[in-house]
């Protein structure tokens, strides 16, 4: 099936709008949109960043999923309490890959669930001595930790309790950052304002303390970057690191995935922040830019032609050593990346892929598809907004569909009209689709495969999007049984 | 009143942000933009107006400053 046409992308949404009542379908017609490359402002066609309807079906998380399961969370060195009832935190852990090196329960403790599993009686006489001997408790069984974050789960907003104190007292007792963090779930229309939240901690808490920046015998270097917003999904951030180092720069910091709170509270003497993800972010450099004056650049590093892209637009910043160090890597890889092309684009030439993610991806990854020859016909974002949609128009093709906090019922119809030849977003998405008889990726987690930053991560990238659609099993869905003895016989015949 | 941040683009334009909303815009117009004087009246490329206090001198940026709604295009 050949590519929608504008207007029939325009009918298909009224088409899959029709079933709602009229409210709903106004409120909708907000979030769904056709891209117009021409538009310079997104918000002239869509609508973003607002409260999901009662009774359709969200994919979005909250506030306290952005604040410990994406900023906070892969923090490696530091404890991170979920405080509250004890399901958030145990169904949330580890689920996000974010690899990291080290000891788990010795010095590192990723993947690992604190919580102060709230009962009855610590929501009727709270729970700020329950959170005291924990944080005691954690000091004496884990000793190596470098600090805690306080990650509240919405019952601590609902009933007053004051962590920041306890945070406080505790800081002083252990002589290590303790930082509440005010992430209750309820917070906001989705994780967005979590991450939001997360980000204001750490300005607040952990850059200065006491009102003071926080003193280091650390010797900056004219070279020095950090990654910010990389979660190390499956190592993601180590194949971005080497990139970055072999063109001559120094990484001080990693944030967040396989990151230190030494790192992080070495952050304000870097050169030059790059930012990956710009959702979880963008509001950490924007203050660093104000504060410590450090320019910030956005980079993706999603398939070859948006890292030659993001090497040099980052080498731009620094002298000539750096720009010729950025042109060598890119040299380095072009015959790998060459390899790969002529590898899978004959496999995956012109097949067309619907996109419903978070964060950067549903912008990002674009180049990588286009890399292989594929082509991207629909993209969202859970929690995107205008800022993003602004960035994605020009990324996308015009006539193709764009969808805000798409509900279940519309991306199964969406699904069902346009016919994609694979479907890129989350677990919750994945066997419905794989039901309906779509090839399907997750591209939250990677579907555990991984990394796909880098030149290394694009040809993971390009294998694992082969083996999905090119999977014999997609051919064997209809049970013998039911299949059409025209089809069996003209199958007979070849 | 609005806590926003003005900071330079790659193109050398003011660029307009708002925290509170995570609105991000490219500043058309400033009503004081001079080596003496700097802010007033702010127009944005969405339409929207905001009023910052003008200046002795042009601030280092960027900046975060108060400014009061004028006319707000959403």
């Amino acid at each position: 099936m050949s590519a929608l046409t504008r207007e029939e992308t325009e009918a298909l949404i009224k088409e899959v709008l029709e079933v709602y009542p009229e409210k709903a379908q106004k409120d909708r017609a907000k979030h769904l949109a056709v891209n117009d490359q021409s538009v310079e402002q997104s918000k002239k066609c869509i609508t973003s960043n607002r409260k999901s309807l009662p009774g359709v079906m969200t994919i979005r998380g909250c506030a306290y999923a952005g604040s410990k399961g994406v900023v906070w969370g892969p923090i490696k060195d530091m404890i991170h309490i979920s405080h509250g009832p004890v399901g958030c935190g145990q169904y949330s852990r580890a689920g996000r890959r974010n690899y990291y090196v080290g000891v788990t329960g010795v010095n590192t403790f990723g993947t690992m669930n604190f919580t102060s599993d709230f009962q009855e009686k610590d929501i009727v006489f709270g729970g700020d001595k329950k959170l005291a001997k924990i944080i005691n408790e954690i000091e004496g069984l884990f000793p190596l930790h470098k600090g805690i974050s306080v990650q509240s789960e919405c019952p601590i907003g609902l009933i007053g309790d004051d962590i920041e104190a306890v945070s406080k007292k505790g800081a002083a007792e252990l002589d290590k950052p303790v930082v509440p963090v005010r992430c209750e779930g309820f917070r906001g229309v989705s994780q967005s304002l979590g991450h939001h939240i997360a980000n204001d901690s750490i300005r607040d808490w952990v850059f200065s303390r006491d009102g003071k920046d926080v003193k280091s015998e650390f010797v900056p270097g004219p070279y020095d970057v950090s990654i910010i917003g990389d979660y190390n999904i499956g190592g993601d951030a180590w194949s971005s690191r080497i990139l970055l180092e072999e063109m001559g720069l120094r990484v001080v910091a990693q944030w967040s995935g396989d990151g230190t709170l030494a790192e992080i509270e070495l952050t304000p003497k870097v050169k030059l922040n790059l930012i990956h993800c710009y959702r979880s972010m963008n509001y950490i450099a924007r203050h660093m830019e104000e504060k410590y004056s450090i320019p910030w650049i956005e980079y993706n590093f999603f398939g070859p032609t948006k890292i030659a892209e993001s090497l040099r637009a980052i080498a731009a910043h620094f002298d000539d050593k750096i720009k010729a160090g950025a042109e060598a890597v890119i040299a380095k890889y072009q015959p790998m990346v060459d390899a790969v092309i002529a590898k899978y684009r004959t496999r995956l030439e012109g097949k067309r892929v619907m996109l419903y993610v978070g964060g950067l991806r549903p912008r990002h990854v674009i180049g990588s598809y286009e890399d292989l020859g594929m082509e991207v016909v629909g993209t969202g974002y859970e929690f995107g907004h205008n800022d993003d949609y602004d960035r994605t128009i020009k990324e996308m093709g015009n006539a193709t569909l764009l969808y805000d906090d798409v509900t279940g019922f519309e991306f199964e119809e969406f699904v069902k009209k346009v016919k994609p030849d694979l479907i890129g977003s989350g677990i919750k998405e994945k066997y419905i689709f794989q039901k309906m008889g779509v090839p399907f990726r997750q591209m939250h987690s990677w579907d555990y495969s991984g990394p796909y930053h880098g030149y290394d991560g694009f040809a993971i990238f390009a294998r694992d999007m082969d083996m999905t659609i090119n999977n014999p099993c997609w051919k064997i869905l209809t049970p013998p049984w039911q299949k059409k003895p025209e089809a069996e016989a003209i199958a007979k015949a070849a | 009143m609005a806590n926003i941040m003005i900071r330079r683009g790659a193109a050398g334009e003011y660029v307009f942000y708002l925290p509170k909303r995570d609105l991000e815009d490219t500043i058309t117009s400033m009503e004081f933009d001079q080596a003496d004087k700097w802010g007033g009246e702010i127009k944005l490329n969405n339409g929207g107006a905001y009023y910052v206090d003008p200046m002795p001198a042009p601030p280092k940026l960027p900046i975060s400053v108060r400014a009061r709604r004028m006319d707000a295009a959403e």
